[in-house]
């Protein structure tokens, strides 16, 4: 396979999520963005496995299992990171990041 | 068993599960679980769980004796069982007290079985090297000694909060479970050998720690903490796990020291290993909080609530620390060529921006805060001389500060309690007069903080400069001793105003509310810092002993 | 003579009290341990606790000097280990005393004055709402000065160094009621860490050439090593001097120290903190002996400091600034002496002005107590009357400082002057000496003359004060300092053949001295001379308030006349050029120097509240750091790459 598909397609996609984090004032859509970071090396992860270079290989499918780890961290995250957005959302009706910036220098 | 196994690819094997070396983690977890249960269960359920609980204590002893279990785990086990029913019984009316009450004991069980591992792996030498559970976790002298600061760090955190929080209104039940799936976290992360247990124990840890930022809900910085907290946290694991992705593609294993000595291999593609490598740095300097991946860190540290802020001064970032030097120092020592610079830097700039920051700070929350990216870029020092001294340095250092910044916080966890506002500078003015003996403790962990001797801190600054000249970094020790000319401005800052007369500020007036948990708490790391500034060798051994890695 | 140089130090016998001596210091730091934690329990026994602790460091201080003085010359460098501090590896640093010559002298002066200081706070500080804590600083500082002096590591000097530092801050602002004294606190201790500085990368240096900080070691191995290395270890240990004892540039930090209740500024900021300087520079004199280039540095700088220090002394009407300068001014004789290699000398003035200044504060307290506190010297006049015994004791003190003929102070100062006469290349050092003697006696006389006599023009104020003697806790130190301030020339009558001279000898390597610039005898008459016409002029001008009056009727007025139009001549030829360049110095001390440290605050500050501003408290911006941050690691990563790219193979590629 061309390694450079998929590891290209990853950088993007986490370019894509970076750019979500900095540019989006939605709070949930930064949550969002953030996951696409953690999709991007996801994607990595599953490819690297047919590409590793070492003689060996990886018979124990590390970066398979790997991903699955990643998912299962992100939906927490994402479970977690809406629960404090809510909390947010109670205290002050806005999801706009910028508005929390109570403190400062 | 063997059915499944005739399933698996070649190659593959169930690993022995070793309890002993990771009961440590399994105690705190196990108590975590425990406490949310019966927090959530009502009191007659409560009794009744209690009892099938001994039960279940019960058979676990008889069943561990004949299967060749240490005598020590037996006599743990009927131990905990016997307390724990007793404790139940007697508590089962006030869930908060329970809660407090099963966390310590678990905290301290988990710091006898550490320190049984230790003896056990020391052997009056280097503590042992000993890589288990298919290589996953390794029980070194570096996750030994982090254990030990993280425990003790999470009694004095139970014993600072519990009034302090019964007075917010935010003593919440999931606060103490919470707790202990942190204090989890960071000694699995502590003693994590393989880079996919890095990860899981970073999300542990934080994961509980957003929550426990975010634990004052009607507090509008607590909510902004736990916030920006855990947007930049997501994002800068999104860092470490792109680079330890890059790391196993590149070498095919996420095992740490496997993938060290491959990295360094001449055949393996540069490119995605400097990557890999840039991009690990940037998680872990963004836990630890070196400039520029600090800025999370004031915020955080003013917005959450002062036990939490303790506890996340003092535990967290030794485990964050053990892990980078498991990694960096332990791992890629081949590589020290390529990182060793680069860190260097970041740590000279981490200590000026820190300690210049923190002059001109008002809230006292939030100049322990920069004061805490300071003392981080002192830490990095051991662990860029990549040196056993360095490691042994940069661990003590460790504990060092966790004593000191348990103590600084504990103090304005007690302050926060009379005033109930966040304390500026200004407001300590006349503290001598109305509370002598808070002052003068106050004082001693500020001296501390600045290096002066007599003090663990001038101890452990004297042990990471030694590393630093020891590995030919003398120019980090220079930049050492400026920033903490710097810092000892602000410190001393506090200092005067605590034992200025003039104008009293409210806070001398206010009552006193009893708070004897904390003010122990507050008294055993003052005696920490007299004791280990003035004879300190005992500790200084272990942490020299405990500057090994697993193979 | 074998000594501390040649590394012949042995174990201290059981049971002798070289082996207690560590109690010395460690009595009054726990007894101010008591005293922090339950003093006010204690209520009036407070100050006894300390008084007893202090009385007790003494006697056991007296004890080991006895029993030192009873052994061999050769065998007088003990050593005794209290406990390991830190077993690091190859480094070993133990809580450990050096007793030796140097050693006890200092403490003898610490603990005698540091008691006499004490049982003056008795009386001094009777007011005050808050003793214990005063005695608890005060016991604090005499602990921690003990540690200084009798730490056999560098290391365990430095703890010392650090602690008295500590307390001299914690005492400067005592009376916290005022922002003078905060702020006067702050700057003591923000100068003294820039000294601190020189004095821990000395320290890293001399760890690095030698892997060891015990003096024991360290002295011994210090001809071994080599000249770069000397020479940065001596600057950067006399930075730290300079720092802890007031010298050009890090001065200014003492005079404003005043601001502390008197018998500390006695203690701390006279008589034994600020000579912790000299103390380190004699202590490393077998490190010194190689390069009396940098000696000549030393006695430069000291030269220096003690002249502008007693031109500003001059311009000065506080009671107690015009002694603050006069302390860095004599100060700086003592770096002279020291410099140059006559360290018996050096340790000499500092005993002599350990007396005589703490004398003339405590006499100066005195006077501001019978005063209500008021300090403007040209407020008072004709106080002997009323303060016989502060005013006769003040009045020695004054002789002693000036070096009037057989006072303490001749015999030190004229030590002094005469190894700098010694020295190859010291001619202007030597006429700076001079100059100073000269200047020293009439700042002190016109301080006393203006004090103690003439008109009462304290009667003239608004709420007149009615001065009375003070009590005899407090005149009773005044007595005995003056007896020794009197008596203290026979501690070396001469430079040579002196009892502490040859006391000193194991513990210091005096510089060879080659030239001869002028011989002792006609040096003495010229020191003489000016010692008396300083003093003359002082008083003569000053007697009458702070501008003469003249007033023309009477024969012996008119012949006093005569004599003043010779006054005239040399006040308007001498003395106002001197004055107003002091009065210029005092401003440029408070606009150059002290603007440069307060801008170099300032300057932080500003600089810090700029970075302060890139946390915006927006997480995007947060965000956006963590990602610049990383793309410049990045970078930096890949510079590391190329730069290294020869010899690495780049290509490995996939398989």
């Amino acid at each position: 396979m061309q390694a450079v598909f998929p590891l290209t397609f990853a950088a993007l996609l986490f370019s894509a999520g970076v750019y979500g984090v900095l540019s989006r004032r939605n709070a949930v859509l930064v949550l969002m963005s953030v996951e696409l970071m953690l999709a991007a090396v996801t994607v990595n992860l599953v490819a690297f496995h047919g590409l590793v270079t070492t003689d060996v290989g990886d018979p124990l499918l590390s970066g398979q299992a790997f991903a699955l780890f990643v998912m299962a961290v992100g939906a927490a995250e994402v479970g977690v990171g809406l629960a404090i957005v809510l909390l947010l959302y109670r205290n002050r009706a806005t999801v706009n990041v910028d508005d929390a910036d109570l403190m400062k220098y | 068993m063997s059915a499944l196994a005739q399933q698996l690819p070649a190659g593959v094997e169930i690993p022995e599960i070793p309890w002993a070396a990771i009961s440590p983690e399994l105690t705190l977890f196990g108590a975590g679980i425990l406490v949310l249960l019966l927090d959530t269960a009502g009191p007659r359920r409560r009794t009744s769980s209690v009892i099938a609980l001994a039960i279940l204590l019960g058979i676990a002893a008889l069943a561990a004796i004949p299967g060749g279990a240490a005598p020590e785990i037996v006599a743990l086990l009927v131990g905990a069982g016997v307390l724990q029913l007793a404790l139940t019984l007697w508590l089962h009316t006030r869930p908060r007290l329970l809660g407090a009450v099963l966390t310590v004991v678990a905290l301290v069980a988990t710091i006898g079985i550490a320190a049984w591992q230790y003896q056990a792996a020391a052997n009056g030498g280097m503590v042992g090297t000993e890589s288990l559970l298919a290589d996953m976790v390794a029980v070194d002298g570096v996750a030994l000694f982090t254990r030990f600061v993280v425990a003790g760090a999470g009694i004095l955190t139970v014993l600072l909060g519990f009034a302090y929080l019964q007075d917010r209104r935010i003593h919440r039940g999931e606060y103490y479970p919470l707790l202990l799936f942190t204090a989890t976290g960071m000694t699995l992360l502590a003693s994590a050998a393989d880079l996919l247990m890095v990860f899981l124990a970073v999300e542990i840890l934080s994961l509980a720690l957003y929550v426990m930022t975010g634990l004052a809900r009607r507090d509008m910085a607590s909510q902004e903490g736990a916030f920006k907290y855990l947007l930049l946290g997501a994002f800068s694991s999104a860092f470490l796990l792109y680079g330890i992705a890059l790391v196993y593609g590149a070498t095919g294993t996420t095992h740490i020291a496997t993938a060290g000595v491959a990295l360094s291999d001449p055949g393996t593609p540069a490119g995605l290993v400097f990557a890999g490598i840039a991009l690990m740095l940037v998680g872990f300097a963004f836990k630890v909080a070196l400039v520029p991946f600090h800025m999370w860190t004031p915020d955080v540290y003013q917005g959450a609530p002062t036990p939490v802020t303790a506890f996340m001064a003092a535990a967290t970032k030794v485990a964050a620390f053990a892990a980078f030097l498991r990694v960096f120092t332990g791992g890629m020592e081949q590589l020290a060529w390529i990182w060793v610079p680069a860190v260097s830097v970041l740590a000279a700039i981490t200590m000026l921006v820190g300690a210049a920051l923190a002059v001109v700070q008002d809230d006292l929350k939030r100049m322990l805060g920069y004061s805490a990216v300071a003392h981080a870029g002192y830490a990095a020092i051991g662990l860029v001389a990549v040196s056993e001294i360095g490691t042994g340095a940069t661990l003590f250092y460790l504990l060092a500060y966790a004593i000191m910044s348990l103590g600084a916080f504990g103090i304005l966890t007690i302050l926060e309690r009379r005033q109930r506002k966040a304390i500026a500078v200004a407001d300590l003015r006349g503290l001598w007069q109305s509370a002598p003996s808070l002052a003068v403790m106050f004082a001693l962990f500020l001296l501390s903080l600045a290096g002066i001797p007599g003090t663990v801190g001038f101890i452990a600054k004297f042990g990471i400069v030694r590393a630093a000249v020891d590995a030919g970094l003398v120019w980090l020790a220079v930049v050492l001793v400026i920033s903490s000319v710097i810092a000892a401005y602000f410190y001393i800052r506090v200092i005067v105003a605590m034992f200025m007369d003039d104008e009293p500020a409210h806070l001398a007036d206010a009552p006193v509310p009893p708070a004897s948990a904390a003010s122990t708490a507050v008294s055993v790391a003052a005696v920490g810092v007299i004791a280990l500034g003035v004879l300190p060798p005992a500790v200084i051994d272990l942490a020299e002993r405990a500057a090994t890695f697993a193979g | 003579m074998t000594g501390l140089a040649e590394g012949a130090a042995v174990a201290a016998p059981a049971g002798s009290p070289a082996a207690w001596a560590w109690l010395m210091a460690v009595v009054p730091l726990a007894s101010a341990a008591v005293l922090l934690l339950v003093g006010r329990r204690l209520g009036r026994a407070a100050p006894w606790v300390a008084i007893l602790s202090a009385g007790f460091s003494l006697t056991l201080a007296v004890w080991t000097a006895v029993w030192l003085g009873a052994r061999e010359a050769g065998e007088r460098t003990v050593v005794h280990t209290v406990a390991t501090w830190l077993p690091a590896g190859d480094l070993e640093v133990d809580w450990a005393v050096l007793v030796d010559p140097l050693a006890v002298a200092m403490s003898l002066l610490v603990t005698g004055v540091g008691l006499l200081i004490h049982v003056y706070s008795l009386g001094y500080m009777e007011h005050d709402r808050d003793i214990p804590r005063f005695f608890a600083y005060l016991n604090l500082f005499l602990g921690s000065m003990l540690v200084l002096v009798l730490g056999e590591s560098l290391l365990t000097l430095f703890v010392g160094w650090e602690l008295v530092g500590l307390c001299s801050y914690l005492l400067i602002g005592f009376w916290f009621d005022s922002r003078a004294n905060a702020s006067a606190a702050k700057k003591a201790f923000v100068i003294n860490r820039v000294g601190d500085v020189g004095f821990m990368i000395a320290m890293f240096v001399l760890f690095g050439a030698i892997g060891s900080l015990s003096l024991t070691e360290v002295l011994p191995a210090a001809e071994g090593l080599a000249g770069g290395t000397l020479i940065a270890v001596g600057l950067l240990l006399f930075l730290g001097a300079t720092g802890k004892s007031a010298q050009i540039p890090l001065y200014i930090w003492l005079p404003d120290a005043m601001a502390g209740p008197t018998p500390v500024s006695a203690l701390i900021h006279a008589a034994t903190m600020v000579t912790a300087g000299v103390y380190l520079v004699a202590r490393m004199s077998p490190l010194y002996v190689q390069i009396p280039e940098i000696g000549l540095v030393v006695a430069a700088v000291g030269a220096a400091t003690a002249l502008v220090a007693a031109l500003i002394a001059v311009a000065q009407s506080d009671i107690k600034r015009v002694l603050a300068y006069s302390t860095v001014s004599q100060l700086g004789y003592m770096f002279m002496a020291v410099g140059v290699g006559a360290y018996s000398a050096g340790i000499f003035h500092l005993l002599t002005h350990g007396f005589f200044k703490a004398l003339l504060f405590l006499a100066a307290g005195s006077v501001m107590h019978a005063m209500a506190d008021r300090g403007d010297i040209r407020e008072m006049g004709g106080l002997l009357r009323d303060l016989p015994i502060t005013g006769g004791t003040a009045a020695v003190g004054t002789l002693a400082i000036a070096g009037f003929p057989l006072t303490a102070g001749f015999y030190s100062k004229e030590e002094i002057l005469a190894a700098v006469a010694d020295t190859a290349g010291g001619e202007v050092i030597l006429a700076i000496g001079l100059a100073v003697a000269l200047l020293t006696a009439f700042y002190m006389a016109r301080w006393f003359a203006l004090v103690f006599l003439g008109p009462r023009r304290f009667e003239e104020l608004e709420d007149p004060p009615h001065p009375h003697e003070s009590p005899l806790s407090m005149t009773l130190p005044l007595v005995l300092l003056a007896v020794a301030s009197l008596g203290g020339g026979l501690l070396n009558l001469d430079p040579e053949t002196g009892l502490l001279a040859g006391w000193l000898a194991p513990s210091v390597v005096a510089f060879e001295q080659t030239a001869a610039i002028i011989g002792h005898g006609l040096l003495e008459a010229i020191a003489i001379a000016l010692a008396l016409v300083g003093l003359a002029a002082g008083v003569l001008l000053y007697r009458g308030g702070p501008r003469v009056v003249s007033e023309a009727s009477t024969p012996v007025v008119r012949f006093a006349q005569d004599a003043f139009r010779v006054d005239e001549l040399y006040r308007a030829a001498i003395v106002t050029p001197g004055h107003w360049l002091a009065v210029g110095l005092a401003w440029f001390d408070a606009r150059g120097i002290d603007g440069l440290v307060n801008g170099a605050g300032r300057g932080t500050a500003a600089l810090a509240t700029a970075g302060a501003r890139v946390q915006t408290g927006f997480v995007r911006s947060y965000a956006l750091a963590v990602l610049i941050g990383t793309v410049l690691l990045i970078a930096a990563l890949v510079g590391v790459w190329m730069a290294a790219a020869d010899d690495l193979m780049l290509l490995g590629g996939w398989r």
